[in-house]
């Protein structure tokens, strides 16, 4: 099992979702986050006084698959958050040891 | 036909005779002759001109200085400039303008006779607005007393004590704001060697542009200056505010006139016109300068452009308020760039704006005021008066050092009453929930 964190342009998050929902995943974990990567960040003004903003406002979203779908999550997540331009942000996979549903203290691949 | 247009050019003549001769005797000889009475119209304009100038303070000023501080100081800020209101007014009654406006003792300050506005009641005063009662203008006069102190507290936001800001204020308006007003409104020396401050370029705002100088180099810059991130909190609440400021000029300089008459006409049109070049010279220059225009550089500039013309309004024609609102615009930009070149923590421009802006504008009245366009005034430089301009530079010099010099005085005292700053814990934590256990947004 894998769990595999997105970090995206804030306005794609519906596009990511939908198009996730699209391939069968059924549940995701979406956390407002700010960072920055080679984008940096940006400069604000104000009468003057120069602000550098490095952190940028990002949505990760965390999903937990089995390893047959990692590579088809990681295709739909990159095509439905990909503008072109720099920022479209980061996918990350880890290794996921246990799982457990709560309701019904399922484990492994069938709780997910 | 020959002799009834021979009798009519007798009759025009003789009419123009009396009104040269009342012209010239004045309206104190006039006074002495028959009763005042108070013209329904201009006692209405004052009373609604005075409810303007409430609005510039509160909401005005409070919902323009609120927008600009961080979220954890935001009613900090409102308070002060509806405590400071409160107090002011209520100090106002009693004692300031009386001592502001009252009996002139030597040209330095104004007699107790008029304490608790005894003896100030429906019956107009002959310089203070002869078709008004004397009560409008004392009320009219109360609101410019009340946002004087306010001004300053933009230039020690985010870090100063409650306690301090009200003792600060109060004391201030009866030390520096009402000697001033009586130097200069009052028939105080100022006014004898024939200044010209329409509405209250160098009463209010060289003032307490002088006076917000002293305060953030006294206090201090706040905690994190130049390294924290303290930008606007909310520009759409700076923005609300800069449109109650705007309305409201129209009062603080429109009624200035004390009457419903050309001169408030004139006065409202350059204030106007003031405002909206200011805003454009600002946002212009902030555009080529920086490649960006800004709400908040547009908002800065109508200000800038509304506090330069304040000494002017009322004496100019509207051709040279656009000339002095691009000057505004563009100088107190500039001023506000350079001023991280000095050092001082200005925090909300009060100095770049107020005190930059009146000096502007006290200057430019000796320049461009008319006759022609108020005969109460005088002509400036540009109108064959070199004296005029010697007298408003002096005017300028004067209410500058004055108030620098007061200031610094009650600063050290309220100093040694309450202490000026909070504490650095309390700073961190923002003065909303330290000095008043309320938070704007929860």
């Amino acid at each position: 099992m894998k769990l595999i964190e997105a970090i995206v342009k804030p306005f794609k998050l519906d596009e990511v979702k939908d198009a996730l929902l699209e391939i069968g995943i059924q549940g995701m974990t979406v956390t407002e986050v700010k960072g920055f990567g080679r984008q940096k960040g940006h400069k604000e003004t104000y009468r003057g006084q120069e602000y550098t903003i490095e952190f940028v406002p990002k949505v990760k979203i965390e999903v937990a698959v089995n390893d047959s779908q990692v590579q088809r999550v990681l295709e739909t997540v990159t095509r439905a958050a990909k503008t072109g331009s720099i920022g479209d942000g980061k996918i990350f996979v880890r290794d996921l040891s246990a799982v457990v549903r709560i309701r019904t203290g399922e484990t492994g691949e069938s709780a997910l | 036909m020959k002799a009834s247009a021979q009798r009519r050019t007798v009759v025009v003549g003789v009419m123009v005779g009396v009104l040269l001769a009342s012209g010239i005797m004045g309206g104190q000889a006039w006074a002495q002759n028959a009763p005042l009475k108070a013209d329904t119209g201009d006692t209405a304009w004052v009373l609604v001109s005075s409810a303007f100038v409430l609005a510039m303070l509160m909401p005005g000023l409070a919902l323009f200085y609120g927008g600009l501080v961080r979220t954890k100081n935001v009613l900090a800020t409102i308070m002060q400039s509806v405590m400071i209101l409160c107090v002011v007014s209520v100090l106002w009654i009693v004692f300031g303008y009386s001592l502001a406006f009252g009996p002139d003792k030597g040209g330095v300050i104004g007699g107790l006779e008029w304490v608790g506005l005894s003896g100030v009641g429906a019956e107009p005063h002959p310089t203070y607005g002869p078709t008004i009662p004397h009560q409008a203008f004392a009320l009219f006069q109360l609101m410019f007393a009340a946002i004087a102190p306010a001004l300053i507290t933009g230039a020690f936001a985010e870090r100063k004590r409650f306690t301090s800001v009200v003792l600060f204020a109060a004391i201030w308006s009866l030390v520096v704001y009402v000697p001033l007003t009586h130097w200069i409104w009052g028939g105080g020396w100022l006014a004898k060697l024939g200044a010209l401050d329409f509405a209250g370029g160098a009463v209010i705002h060289i003032s307490s542009g002088a006076a917000a100088l002293v305060c953030a180099m006294v206090l201090g810059k706040r905690r994190g200056y130049g390294t924290d991130y303290m930008a606007p909190h909310n520009l759409p609440m700076t923005l609300l505010g800069t449109g109650f400021l705007w309305f409201g000029w129209f009062g603080f300089n429109g009624g200035s006139a004390l009457g419903a008459n050309g001169i408030a006409v004139s006065a409202i049109l350059a204030t106007h016109t003031a405002a909206a070049m200011g805003a454009m010279a600002w946002c212009g220059v902030e555009w080529v300068h920086r490649g960006k225009p800004t709400v908040l550089g547009i908002a800065s500039g109508a200000v800038a452009g509304l506090a330069t013309v304040t000494p002017a309004a009322g004496f100019i024609s509207p051709l040279f308020a656009i000339a002095i609102g691009a000057v505004a615009g563009m100088g107190c930009y500039a001023a506000i760039v350079w001023k991280g070149r000095f050092g001082y923590d200005d925090s909300l421009d009060v100095v770049g704006i107020h005190g930059v802006g009146g000096i502007i504008g006290i200057l430019a009245t000796g320049l461009c005021a008319s006759k022609v366009i108020n005969p109460a005034g005088a002509d400036g430089l540009l109108f064959g008066n070199p004296g005029l301009f010697g007298v408003q530079v002096l005017v300028a010099a004067v209410t500058t050092v004055f108030s620098m010099v007061g200031t610094f005085v009650i600063l050290k005292l309220v100093d040694s009453m309450t202490g000026l700053r909070v504490s650095s814990e309390e700073e961190a934590t923002g003065l909303d929930l330290s000095q008043h256990n309320e938070r704007a947004y929860s």
